[in-house]
């Protein structure tokens, strides 16, 4: 026994430096990183305020739920509602708006549903639904499967119904639902950030956007001590605070793929 | 578009390039899993070899439950070793969660079942074979699992690769305790994970073919010292 104990302690000291008190966690929505945000703004960040900031990926929901286990310092996503239900329930500080950008509908170029023509996203979703077009869903509780529930319920449908039939829930990323409507010829909902930088856009293209339903809000926010002792405070704060500054939101808006600004910086 | 012919290419540019990022992925993975490798020869073979030597009652339920363990789902493990290291979790102190460390145990946890199980399988049968033969010159059990495992070295190299195979091909469980976090936690499989979701099929397919060309030059050279070893006459 004593024997396998030393091993566990052996193994619990190695790399245990990696842990340092040079770097800060954040749980954040998987857009801002596939879109490459996190690659062009974290050296700036680590040149001006000298400390690290490694990103945990997951998508709104799992990140909430990683904030709730205090495995995180700071939270960047993308659900104004659940972000604030998360300071209410006092696991983070103020909330501050971040930046915005928008959600796209995409499909196959050829338009099976016929929704080209149409402004509203609203009354899309409403043809794709009595069309019976097959729609792809996120299914996993991430800020953009919010988004696509609330449009669902504005035009009076529920799309669970037919879960499995012409609505497919993934519960991949938004990667990977792409990739999953590409290979069934389907429609699906998805922030802009990630489409312009996808891979693997085939026939796919945009038939639905500039709705002001569309609007993604992204929120930041710092996780309170209180219920998280363990939080680095200092570094975690000093993080929130560039990214709202004049420099941070000059940063933000001055990233862009082929010409295009991907975020737009509107904290307050 | 071929995805195929142009993954081989890009394999081949990210190789013949030294791709420095392909470098720190590609030694990230290979590091985890060797540490993960050797820790569970450590604790695997002991167990292995108690249970090959040793008779008890429960001992059948015993060996049914650790081949059972072989088949573990790394998501499970992933999960279980996230609710532990979690900052709210009983080990939450040791501040591990999202570090090679934490992808170490995970692996760990995975793999140490196929190294006791097979190993307990090669050494019950040579046991099966010299028992009466040791206790007749009353050699100790502890020197005859020695007497056991140098005979039985080369199918033992087989269970580590067995348990190399696994560790170095997971993705479900150190993405969960690891984040997938550039230049810390991120490894081969990850990385292909994270390639695909953005649509960079070729890419991710190359860093695919990059990994199995290196699974088998590792499997290349354990055969290698196989044969080496059997031509000098050692066995």
């Amino acid at each position: 026994m004593i024997y396998f104990l030393k091993i566990i302690i052996i193994i619990c000291y190695y790399n245990y430096s990696a842990n340092a008190n040079d770097q800060i966690i954040i749980q954040s929505t998987t857009s801002t990183k596939n879109s490459g945000l996190y690659n062009y703004i974290l050296p700036m960040i680590k040149k001006e305020l000298g400390f690290n900031v490694r990103v945990v990926a997951v998508g709104t929901g799992a990140a909430i739920k990683n904030v709730r286990n205090c495995d995180g310092d700071v939270l960047l996503v993308h659900s104004k509602k659940r972000e604030k239900k998360i300071v209410t329930d006092g696991f983070a500080y103020k909330r501050h708006d971040l930046m915005y950008n928008d959600f796209v509908l995409i499909g196959p170029s050829i338009d099976p549903a016929g929704v080209n023509k149409l402004k509203s996203i609203v009354d899309s979703f409403k043809i794709i639904s009595r069309k019976k077009i097959l729609f792809v869903s996120r299914g996993d509780e991430s800020g953009t499967h919010n988004k696509e529930q609330a449009i669902w319920r504005q035009s009076g449908i529920n799309p669970k119904e037919y879960s499995g039939k012409w609505y497919l829930e993934t519960g991949s990323g938004m990667g990977g639902t792409i990739n999953i409507a590409i290979g069934k010829g389907g429609y699906t909902l998805t922030d802009r950030a990630t489409w312009i930088k996808f891979g693997n856009k085939q026939d796919f293209k945009i038939h639905i956007q500039n709705d002001k339903l569309l609007i993604n809000q992204y929120g930041i926010m710092l996780i309170n001590k209180l219920k998280c002792p363990r939080v680095k405070e200092t570094l975690g704060s000093l993080f929130v605070n560039w990214m709202i500054s004049k420099k941070g939101q000059k940063a933000i808006n001055s990233y862009k793929i082929n010409g295009k600004q991907l975020f737009f910086a509107n904290a307050k | 578009m071929n995805v195929f012919s142009e993954a081989i290419l890009k394999s081949l540019e990210l190789i013949f390039l030294l791709d420095n990022e392909l470098f720190d992925i590609l030694l990230l993975s290979f590091k985890v899993s060797f540490i993960a490798l050797f820790v569970s020869c450590l604790i695997g073979f002991p167990i292995g070899a108690f249970l090959a030597i040793s008779k008890f009652k429960f001992k059948n339920i015993f060996v049914a439950i650790l081949n059972a363990l072989m088949g573990l789902p790394p998501v499970v493990v992933g999960l279980v070793v996230y609710l532990y290291l979690s900052r709210s979790g009983p080990l939450g102190f040791l501040g591990i969660l999202y570090t090679p460390t934490a992808m170490i145990i995970a692996q760990s946890i995975l793999i140490i079942p196929i190294v006791a199980s097979l190993s307990c399988q090669i050494l019950e049968d040579l046991d099966n074979q010299y028992r009466d033969l040791f206790l007749s010159f009353s050699i100790t059990k502890r020197t005859s699992i020695l007497g056991y495992i140098v005979d039985a070295r080369f199918s033992l190299f087989t269970v580590i690769l067995a348990g190399f195979g696994r560790a170095v091909s997971e993705v479900g469980a150190v993405i969960i305790v690891g984040g997938n976090i550039d230049h810390l936690t991120r490894v081969m499989t990850t990385a292909i994970a994270l390639e695909t979701s953005k649509g960079e099929l070729s890419l991710a397919m190359a860093l695919g073919i990059i990994l199995l060309i290196i699974s088998l030059s590792v499997n290349f050279f354990v055969m290698w010292i196989k044969a080496n070893g059997k031509t000098k006459g050692y066995v």
